[in-house]
């Protein structure tokens, strides 16, 4: 059953994806996106962090996608950008990603470990997530609440209207 | 049980097709949103090895790269309507001047 799920989470994923390399349209681009992160919000769930699975789809299914939508919206481009007249871009691409699928499985490949090793202890629920974060992480959990003061204010003063153009 | 070995081979898959997105797009949004995807496969993996090693500090290290993206959302999405507003335009090759 786990198996079952992980793999149609996982096809679902790469296929929205792909589907947003594929597609012109910004606003599906958008949607496509957000059927990835609900799905990858499942995986996370999948591996026993059901609090992350949950921040997951309510801050980036939900806020963070949500702002794309909008910008999309302001912007309004009558039709799609459409692609580069420049083929080589595409090449590029693709020859830095087979670098890069290179580069991830050598380093990952260390760190496989044998399947057999799979049976471990639960992993903590969302209680000692939160005690955690507030005992050894207090400071960098403080620090974050600064550091989204300072994108909010940051974001009004760039957008705001200036009154002297 | 899932092996945690099909996870990190699922984020290499997401992190590779989110940089060929990168590239091939020519929109500054929609790169914007492969950058996303990226920090997903990232956050994935973070996810497989806490689970593999049996600690909760891969969860609190994926709630703070949560926050900080959401964080970097904002203000990257104000810059791109600021380059819309001035520029008319959100092609990526159409910006190549810091000034002006």
């Amino acid at each position: 059953m786990a198996h079952f799920l992980f793999f149609l989470l996982a096809i679902i994923c790469i296929a929205s994806v792909l589907g947003m390399i594929i597609s012109k349209d910004q606003a599906y681009n958008a949607l496509f996106l957000i059927v990835a992160f609900v799905c990858m919000g499942g995986l996370f769930g999948l591996l026993e962090a059901p609090f992350i699975a949950a921040v997951q789809i309510i801050i980036y299914a939900g806020a963070i996608m949500i702002l794309f939508i909008f910008v999309v919206m302001m912007i309004n481009l009558k039709k799609g950008v459409g692609q580069e007249k420049k083929k080589w871009t595409i090449y590029f691409a693709v020859v830095i990603a087979a670098v890069l699928v290179v580069e991830l499985v050598l380093t990952v490949k260390g760190a496989l470990e044998p399947a057999s090793s799979a049976a471990l202890e639960k992993l903590g629920s969302p209680t000692d997530l939160g005690r955690l974060l507030f005992t050894k992480y207090l400071y960098p959990f403080e620090i974050t609440s600064i550091l989204i003061i300072a994108a909010l204010v940051g974001a009004i003063v760039l957008v705001k209207k200036r009154d002297n153009e | 049980m899932i092996p945690v070995n099909y996870f990190l081979i699922l984020s290499i898959i997401l992190f590779v097709l989110g940089t060929i997105a990168f590239f091939v797009k020519r929109d500054l949004i929609t790169q914007f949103m492969s950058i996303e995807i990226m920090f997903n496969a990232a956050n994935l993996a973070f996810l497989a090895f806490a689970k593999s090693a049996g600690s909760l500090d891969g969860q609190i290290i994926v709630f703070f790269v949560i926050t900080v993206a959401a964080a970097e959302a904002v203000v990257g999405l104000a810059i791109i309507l600021l380059i819309f507003q001035k520029k008319k335009t959100i092609k990526s090759e159409d910006i190549k001047l810091m000034k002006g």
